[in-house]
């Protein structure tokens, strides 16, 4: 095995591993918000590439300007879905909410099915196909973009939690719910808040992916489960826990696929994310206190 | 008591019956499906409704099943009557061991294993080309017989079917109305109050989950020797999916429900031809109106419905 | 009967038991009492198996149950009861004492679904019994209703038909009078007495004071997570200490 190639694969997982780490985030922040692990994640990623790719070609508007489009649009399906289907909810027990995100995620699905059909296609890149070579390996110019915008993505989302009354107002629900409610936050505006951000976090990460992997209908389901997988490794984190987490298993992905059998690529994820829940549920870096399962 | 056993019995005669009414027509292979899709609705139930677990993997132990009977007696000559015992055997062994640790996870988690747990299988079934013929499937498996007489047309397949599914209604009607049943039930209610009066909780859970797989596993034999050709595409999420929403619209809990909703889902398309594709928006849709406005499923809600309108209209009476 | 030693329970760095000992006699009625935030509910928690200890020993009958959870200690027949009643609310009422009877039945899986004779016999008789315990409470005639149907009240003597169904040594109750009214707490209070009398030791964590003094033989007192006092109803009440704390948290 030549290093050249252990540093190409590495080199395209961080990148596919920034992406999960942005839809892990979203997982986490929802989960931290209202205790729902919202299945239908993976569908914002899809919405995210897809709506691009409408404004783009359909309504050729420019892709400086589909690209807002797009993450508008699908932040506002975030809003409905969770005004829709998961407020009205009369019974919201776990496996209720579980039966209810998937058949939001299938109808999201199916309705993309239903608006452009089922074939794949090819969004250009930001900037340009010219390989860049970095060592012995060369990587794209859009897995540079991906890179920054996570980046400037988690930067923003880090000041958000930190730095602003309303972000901080999220935190205390995940601390405890209750006694952020009886301090007067309004936890209802918190849940929606916290599908408004990940829906729009889902979309960036469907939009920045889409130049490399094609977009479809379908692209969401994957993609949502292994950022799933990215979060459980960060133990459900909002922050640099679930990026490393999305980073680890980008590049464990690469590797697997490019040294042992690319058939099985899909199925590392799912093979680590079941390790994890059975061995260590908190989460690689986190202690075993807290109570999540 | 009596009353169960009467129900059963129309219920019985009514699938006894049915093959006169169609005459052997396309809608009896139809019926063969909504058979195999009942009995593994039933045994999605038994976990969901009855110990209130979800799995979103039973796709995957349906189709190990499929394959193990298909491998077995397609490719290594041996007789469906051993292979079909032998996979539900296995299958079952493999989700009493994987039982222990994934329903130690509750909820959500519960979720998300279980759908990893069922593409993982799925993903074997795809790679281990050699054993399984990979993406485009295995033929050539070949139909159940009993001496001389071959389960190879479409009415023989039916009362071959639905013995089976008449048999696993049986057994989960008696299974939910005993000790055992009546302590899945309380784990469902109040884990911690089972177990303080004795309930082992974990060791139950991972049984019915054992049992589920066994029927999952045996509905997988029999679709495998009745369809003679298997490939990776009928045992993915969406049919984990499917299942979900046949246990959901029938009503949790509800053994004829989840006949009502195997019923309900496996013709629906066959009424919607001119929307194949797009019967996947209809599940969803289901799911999710069943979930807020009918969360005890047609079982319980229709007649709720019937009585609140006719309570509305005895109101009108009076006005 | 029962014996704990040396209890110690922390939570993240906060002390909820501070090595607390005491032992129970058999057949008798006894009191844990002590202010809000005392650590009876902890205690309760750890003897019945919900938590483990953080140090310390429980006794059952001389043998050691430590850490043993709920499901094996009510084999060795030790039951409880919960403040915030916990039924099988979708099961009849009938039905929940039926569970009760789990350890005193043993079909199998496959043995029920395929109904076996000595199922059918094992069923009939879990029926049978099982009315006995609604009939010892007095809601028999409420057997097929359905359990989250029920009044509080009632539901507390469901609780306490379906433990009684195990067939204990002992039964733990914690707060049973707790949104009582005064009728009802009469009922429990001779009910108490008449578990007694059929040779089940009794052991309850209560607020209500009268209840307490009335029909407990000993009383412990905890406060602050330690043992403060233990004996019988008199000598607690004139016992200087328990006055002061009991005071001191009434402001």
């Amino acid at each position: 095995m030549q290093f050249d190639q252990v540093l190409q694969y590495a080199l395209s997982g961080l990148s596919t591993g920034a992406i999960y780490a942005l839809i892990g985030i979203g997982f986490s922040i929802i989960y931290n918000a209202t205790g729902i692990i919202n299945f239908a994640q993976g569908e914002f990623v899809m919405l995210g590439g897809m709506l691009t790719l409408f404004f783009l070609e359909l309504l050729k508007v420019p892709i400086w300007g589909a690209i807002p489009c797009a993450i508008a649009v699908s932040t506002v399906a975030g809003l409905l879905f969770e005004r829709l289907a998961i407020r009205p909810l009369r019974q919201p027990t776990p496996i209720n909410l579980v039966i209810i995100t998937i058949g939001g995620s299938i109808l999201i699905r199916g309705l993309a099915m239903l608006l452009w059909g089922k074939d794949t296609h090819a969004l250009p890149p930001f900037s340009g196909d010219e390989p860049i070579a970095i060592g012995g390996a060369t990587i794209l110019p859009q897995h540079l973009w991906i890179l920054g915008i996570t980046i400037v993505i988690i930067a923003i989302n880090k000041f958000y939690f930190y730095h602003t009354i309303s972000g901080k107002a999220m935190r205390a629900c995940a601390y405890n719910r209750r006694a952020a409610g009886l301090v007067g936050i309004d936890v209802r505006r918190m849940v929606l808040f916290s599908f408004i951000i990940s829906s729009a976090m889902g979309a960036v990460a469907g939009i920045i992916v889409a130049p490399l992997t094609m977009v479809a209908y379908d692209m969401g389901v994957m993609l949502g489960l292994k950022g799933f997988c990215a979060a459980i490794i960060g133990g459900m984190s909002s922050g640099i826990a679930t990026v490393v987490g999305g980073l680890l298993l980008g590049v464990l992905e690469s590797l697997g696929a490019g040294l042992i059998s690319s058939g099985y690529k899909d199925a590392i994820a799912f093979i680590i994310l079941l390790l994890l829940l059975f061995l260590r549920p908190q989460g690689l870096f986190g202690k075993p206190e807290s109570e999540r399962v | 008591m009596k009353k169960e056993l009467l129900k059963f019995a129309a219920f019985a005669l009514l699938v006894m019956l049915m093959p006169l009414a169609f005459k052997g027509g396309y809608l009896m292979n139809v019926l063969v499906f909504v058979g195999i899709n009942t009995m593994l609705s039933i045994a999605l139930n038994l976990l969901l409704g009855y110990a209130g677990q979800i799995s979103l993997g039973h796709a995957g132990f349906f189709g190990l099943g499929a394959y193990l009977s298909g491998i077995l007696t397609a490719s290594y000559g041996w007789n469906a009557w051993l292979a079909m015992p032998l996979a539900a055997v296995t299958v079952g062994i493999l989700a009493y061991l994987i039982g222990f640790p994934i329903l130690k996870l509750k909820g959500h988690y519960l979720a998300m294993a279980t759908l990893g747990l069922g593409i993982i299988i799925y993903i074997v079934f795809n790679e281990t080309v050699d054993l399984t013929g990979g993406p485009s499937g295995l033929s050539g498996i070949p139909n159940l017989a009993i001496g001389g007489l071959r389960f190879d047309s479409d009415v023989k397949n039916y009362y071959l079917v639905w013995g089976f599914t008449l048999a696993t209604v049986l057994f989960a009607l008696n299974l939910a109305n005993s000790r055992v049943g009546r302590a899945l039930r309380a784990v469902h209610d109040s884990e911690v109050a089972a177990r303080v009066v004795g309930v082992n909780s974990r060791l139950l859970k991972v049984q019915i989950f054992a049992v589920s797989a066994i029927f999952s596993s045996l509905a997988g034999s029999l679709y495998a020797h009745t369809m003679t050709f298997i490939s990776p595409a009928s045992f993915g999420f969406n049919f984990s999916v499917e299942l979900l929403t046949m246990v959901v619209i029938g009503g949790l809990g509800s053994i004829y429900g989840s006949f009502l909703g195997a019923a309900l889902l496996t013709l629906l398309p066959e009424f919607l031809r001119a929307a194949h594709d797009y019967d996947i928006i209809i599940y969803g849709a289901l799911l999710m109106v069943m979930v807020m406005f009918m969360p005890g499923g047609l079982v319980r809600g229709v007649p709720e419905l019937y009585r609140k309108l006719i309570k509305l209209k005895g109101g009108a009476d009076h006005a | 009967m029962l014996e704990v030693s040396g209890i110690s329970q922390v939570f993240g760095g906060v002390t909820a038991l501070d090595r607390v000992s005491f032992g129970i006699t058999k057949g008798d009625i006894t009191g844990v009492i002590g202010p809000n935030g005392a650590g009876k509910t902890t205690l309760f928690n750890i003897i019945t198996g919900i938590y483990t200890q953080t140090a310390g020993k429980v006794r059952l009958a001389g043998t050691d149950v430590s850490g043993l959870p709920p499901e094996r200690l009510a084999r060795l027949g030790l039951v409880r009861t919960f403040q915030n009643i916990e039924l099988f609310s979708g099961m009849t009422v009938h039905e929940n004492v039926m569970v009760g009877m789990h350890t005193k039945s043993t079909s199998g899986l496959l043995a029920c679904a395929l109904k076996m004779p000595w199922c059918i016999a094992e069923e009939r008789r879990i029926r049978e019994n099982s009315m006995k315990w609604l009939e010892f409470t007095g809601i028999s005639d409420l057997a097929e209703v359905t359990a989250g149907n029920l009044p509080f009240g009632k539901g507390r003597m469901l609780e306490i038909a379906r433990a009684l169904a195990v067939e204990p040594q002992i039964i733990l109750m914690d707060e049973p009078a707790a949104g009582l009214n005064n009728q009802e707490t009469l009922g429990l209070s001779q009910l108490i007495q008449r578990i007694r009398e059929t040779g089940i030791t009794v052991v309850l964590v209560e607020h209500d004071m009268e209840l307490v003094m009335d029909i407990c033989d000993r009383i412990v007192v905890l406060n602050l997570g330690k043992k403060l006092a233990e004996g019988t109803p008199s000598e607690i009440q004139d016992n200087h200490e328990v006055i002061a704390a009991y005071l001191g948290e009434d402001e």
